[in-house]
């Protein structure tokens, strides 16, 4: 199957469906395999509900051409070929598939439920279950190590900390990490069933609550979507407020898991001073918005509400105090052996492994893979101003880490430059309805890495699916790899290296 | 003869109020380092009394060793407190030989909080008993080499001998086996306290903890009395860290009462700034450095006999 019988679409377009090519499943199932080997991501697999069966649509990114490809097909019965084994990246989108409508990815090599939901489609069920019994949370057969000296230990779904419900269980000779195996589904919302028939009002909360302190970048996808599909372009100053916006998001977070790091290995000096940073950059976002966390700013068409020269100032100002400290803190961490003894060579994820997985954001720029939307596929104020590219080889949570203040500096860089002048003209254009029968897809780079959505409109131009990737949903395998063959009590620091949302993966 | 009874009632009281004020003194000293001003220094008796007016939580899964941890823990620790002489003052107790049961009382202490973290059944306090008598074996052979300089200088086998006038004399003619001990005595006070670079008694993670992991099913008035035990563990360990590193016998017997609470402060300080200036080993790596503390209290002993 050669590439040509895919549809190729920029980043933020939207096409009408009839554009999009049917393929036959075979056909569809080759296109995906071998586009994973010349170097594709596979950013969006999904099924949506079809006439004669299950409609499969694939969205491959080509990150050096800075396209998508898209396809789709009908999948007529309850059973296909796993892509899996050829294609390790897909293979919890597989088991979504398999999960939420009930079909069975044959061959999968660890088909086990995602977020234990009962099938959207009554009758089918990729494990058999009855219709009426609802699937508890986090029961399901774990990989388990055999052996007398072999022991298990499961963490959560509730933590010692105030986190977020998740179940991890570990497989240990000692304090001798062999597997760990993370079960999530507690935070599972049905996000994306609410969301069919949409557009309605309560659509843009569920965009910015999908992850909490993603709420721009989500708003942001989904928003780029909607012009899309309405056919208008967003206003450019509304660019430029969501670009100030967004980097403050990654700010803000960043900091916050360098000194979360810091904090983990007992290291105080940069685990409070991050701590309090992480909430001057939130109080940024709170002079653009009045909202901490970016909550109303980004809106389908700009953003709603503009900075005067005494908030850009103001502004200026705390970006300024805000860099110096981080600086501070930041470099107090690097200079510290002890805590750079802790960090170096702790959960490495062999760059092979994190592109066979797919992994995406800093987890996979540490890892030496160069992927970061705002380059491969630029939308918004990065198709006029880019952001150079952070990688580090090593993989490690020194690499997770380094790679978080690189991007840290470069966001800083970034704004200092946007808050200097930006566009002039109104804040927020007209946004028609979405056009009927229609497929959009937006990319963009949230601090955990590329958010994906796609939407497919029906004949009245609504919803008829959205399908929403947030960068977990890719990196919690990851995480899972990281503990291969460490210490049990370096877990935390992997964890809070990679700083997965739950949320964000349960929907 | 009442005098006599007035330094060991100021033994005891000392014994039983400072402590708690030591660990406020640790965290205002790291609030300070971090930037922050940091609970008062009164905090740890607020939590204290505040868990003592809690209900308690015990689990099915528990037995009478679940309740005999803590207890067990604070009466061997008292004990052992009773053993070792503050600020250059004779212990209440002391007897040839006094040394090893302060030892092992602490050690039996041990053995009672690890039986009862096992009796809760729970994974990660079985993990947290097995680093426990791990490292503090390995913590053991340090304070040892270090009674065996102090018995050698003194020539005798009790702690109130040992720690008593003969120190500062010692200091004078074989400071570097006295230097050796003080330093390896600190490190074995900052392993078997959990203080950081071995374990972090702030943190909340299961997984890395130590001392705190094995105490996660303890709630109310017991949680209180592991708290307390701790406070009053680490008051002792740093009476015998003083005892060697700042001899008070020759002040004269009231004014060495408050240099000894002075310089109990201070040290608490000195543990605030190395828990502020430095981050969590690795857990593989623990063990050489209580090796390391080992070997250096054992060269302070073939100076001293050479």
């Amino acid at each position: 199957m050669s590439a040509t019988s895919l549809l190729k679409l920029a980043n933020g377009a939207a096409v009408p469906l009839s554009k999009v090519p049917r393929l036959e499943l075979a056909a569809f199932r080759e296109a995906i395999i071998s586009g994973c080997k010349r170097d594709r991501r596979v950013s969006a697999l999904f099924g949506t509900p079809h006439a004669d069966g299950l409609a499969l649509y694939g969205v491959l990114a080509d990150d050096a051409a800075g396209m998508l490809e898209c396809a789709w097909t009908v999948l007529v019965g309850d059973e296909f070929p796993s892509m899996t084994p050829e294609c390790p990246e897909v293979h919890l989108f597989e088991r979504e598939i398999a999960e939420q409508w009930g079909v069975v990815p044959a061959g999968h090599p660890w088909l086990k439920p995602v977020r234990f939901h009962s099938s959207y489609r009554p009758g089918h069920d990729a494990w058999g279950r009855a219709q009426d019994v609802t699937p508890l949370i986090g029961v399901t057969n774990f990989l388990r190590v055999e052996g007398e000296e072999i022991h298990e230990v499961a963490v959560g779904p509730v933590h010692a900390g105030v986190i977020e419900p998740g179940h991890f269980r570990f497989q240990c000779h000692g304090e001798h990490v062999f597997h760990l195996e993370i079960s999530l589904g507690y935070q599972h919302r049905g996000v994306e069933r609410k969301l069919v028939g949409g557009p309605t009002k309560r659509t843009i909360h569920f965009m910015e609550t999908l992850s909490g302190d993603t709420s721009i970048g989500h708003a942001t996808a989904y928003c780029q979507n909607l012009e899309s599909l309405g056919g208008e372009h967003a206003m450019p100053r509304g660019h430029w407020l969501r670009g100030i916006a967004q980097e403050l998001e990654r700010l803000a977070n960043h900091t916050g898991d360098l000194g979360a790091l810091a904090g983990d290995v007992g290291f105080l000096p940069t685990a409070s001073y991050c701590g309090r940073l992480r909430g001057d950059f939130l109080n940024m976002s709170a002079v653009l918005c009045g909202s901490r966390f970016g909550r109303g700013l980004v809106r389908p068409g700009g953003v709603t509400f503009d900075v005067d020269e005494v908030r850009l100032e103001d502004l200026r100002k705390r970006l300024e105090a805000g860099a110096k400290d981080v600086t501070n803190a930041v470099q107090l961490l690097w200079a510290m052996p002890s805590a750079m003894a802790r960090f170096e060579d702790t959960g490495r994820v062999p760059t092979d492994v994190a592109a066979e997985l797919g992994l995406v954001g800093p987890a996979a720029r540490a890892c030496g893979l160069r992927r970061d939307v705002r380059t491969s596929h630029p939308y918004g104020i990065y198709q006029l101003t880019h952001i150079p590219l952070a990688t580090l080889d090593s993989g490690d949570v020194y690499a997770r880490a380094y790679v978080r203040w690189l991007e840290i500096k470069r966001s800083i860089d970034f704004i200092r430059i946007q808050l200097g002048e930006g566009p002039r003209g109104g804040i927020r254009s007209e946004c028609p309805p979405p056009k009927p029968e229609h497929f959009a897809v937006s990319l963009v780079e949230g601090w955990r890495g590329e958010i994906c959505h796609v939407a497919l409109t029906d004949a009245s131009g609504q919803f008829a699916a959205y399908k929403v990737i947030d960068p977990s949903f890719h990196n919690w395998m990851g995480l899972a790899m990281s503990l291969r063959d460490q210490q049990i009590s370096d877990f935390p620091i992997c964890n809070k290296s990679f700083n997965l949302s739950y949320c964000g993966h349960d929907l | 003869m009442i005098v006599l009874y007035v330094h060991i009632a100021t033994h005891l009281v000392l014994v039983l109020l400072l402590p708690p004020l030591c660990l406020g003194v640790i965290a205002k000293t790291k609030a300070l380092f971090a930037g922050r001003v940091g609970p008062p220094l009164l905090q740890p008796y607020y939590d204290l009394a505040r868990l003592m007016k809690k209900g308690m939580v015990l689990s099915r899964t528990t037995t009478w060793v679940f309740l005999a941890g803590p207890i067990v823990g604070i009466v061997t620790t008292l004990l052992a407190a009773l053993f070792v002489p503050l600020g250059g003052h004779a212990a209440p107790l002391s007897f040839a030989g006094d040394f090893v049961l302060f030892a092992y009382a602490l050690g039996l202490g041990r053995f009672f909080t690890v039986a009862a973290a096992l009796d809760t059944g729970s994974p990660f306090e079985g993990m947290g008993g097995a680093r426990e008598v791990t490292f503090s074996c390995l913590a053991e052979p340090a304070l040892f080499f270090g009674f065996l300089v102090l018995a050698h200088a003194s020539g005798s086998y009790s702690l109130s001998d040992m720690l008593g006038a003969s120190v500062s004399s010692t200091w004078s003619t074989a400071s570097a086996s006295l230097a050796a001990v003080a330093l390896s005595w600190f490190v074995v006070l900052l392993a078997e306290n959990s203080r950081i670079p071995f374990d972090d008694p702030n943190t909340h993670l299961e997984l890395t903890m130590i001392h705190e992991v094995m105490v996660l099913d303890h709630s109310g008035p017991l949680f209180g009395v592991i708290l307390y035990g701790a406070a009053v563990k680490l008051f002792v360990f740093g009476a015998l860290v003083l005892g060697v590193a700042a001899p008070l016998a020759g002040i004269g017997p009231w004014a060495s009462w408050p240099v000894f609470v002075a310089v109990s402060l201070l040290l608490a300080v000195v543990i605030g700034v190395v828990e502020s200036v430095m981050a969590r080993l690795r857990l593989p790596q623990v063990p050489s450095l209580l090796v390391a503390a080992s070997l250096l209290a054992a060269f302070g002993a073939v100076l001293l006999v050479r």
